[in-house]
């Protein structure tokens, strides 16, 4: 049986994504993400503002995600402070 | 002493810096910053948003590096998360010191970098009843630069 990685949509990106979070198979890696998030949030994720965590760390490289099975992968876009 | 939270329900922020004044016996001097939901310019209710495995974890990290940058006897940092009314506390830095100018400094740090480097989101309530994310500004952003500077 396949596993799944928990794609979690963080901030605004919970409304141009429409749920706050999904559930994708995995492996999952970047072009599998911005393929699973629909052309929304793929058009953020492609900004520099916006990161992504796998795992509850922070990638130095979003585009080498390389997400497994019952990992979750949240999506983080800027900060809007306290 | 460090004492650093995450609060998902109101608080009173006296009832935590009080107490933190007390625990660091012998201090010179103690500053506090309460933030809290601005009033009077549309804003029904703010909801502040978090990421559990990156939001306390990195306000852990902010308040030791407060502690190795500045010289403290303690830092207290606490942080709503969840619905707030106008005049609800938000946050509250307290740092503890045996000189006036560390605590003061740090506590700004600290301030600056919740602001603009911490992981929340925060959208407001208008009048008229929709939600609105608040984006970072420009401000936040020139005021966390000030410490990469010296």
């Amino acid at each position: 049986m396949q596993g799944v990685v928990t794609v979690l949509f963080l901030g605004p990106l919970s409304d141009l994504a429409g749920t706050a979070s999904r559930g994708v198979p995995a492996p999952l890696d970047w072009q599998g993400l911005l393929e699973a998030v629909g052309p929304a949030v793929a058009q953020q994720l492609t900004q520099e503002r916006v990161n992504v965590a796998c795992a509850g760390t922070v990638l130095a490289d979003k585009t080498a995600l390389n997400a497994q099975a019952g990992d979750e992968v949240a999506l983080l876009p800027p900060v809007s402070g306290g | 002493m460090k004492d650093v939270r995450l609060l998902s329900e109101p608080f009173v922020p006296e009832h935590l810096n009080v107490p933190f004044a007390k625990a660091n016996a012998g201090l010179g001097g103690v500053c506090t910053f309460v933030g809290q939901v601005r009033g009077g310019e549309g804003t029904e209710a703010l909801e502040l948003s978090h990421y559990e495995p990156l939001t306390l974890p990195g306000m852990n990290d902010l308040a030791d590096a407060a502690l190795a940058r500045f010289d403290l006897m303690g830092l207290l940092m606490a942080h709503r998360v969840g619905s707030m009314l106008p005049g609800d506390p938000i946050v509250c830095v307290s740092a503890a010191a045996r000189h006036r100018r560390a605590a003061i400094e740090a506590v700004d740090y600290c301030m600056d970098h919740l602001k603009s480097a911490a992981w929340f989101w925060k959208r407001e309530l208008g009048k008229d009843g929709e939600w609105r994310w608040i984006e970072p500004r420009r401000d936040d952003y020139a005021d966390l630069a000030r410490w990469a500077q010296s």
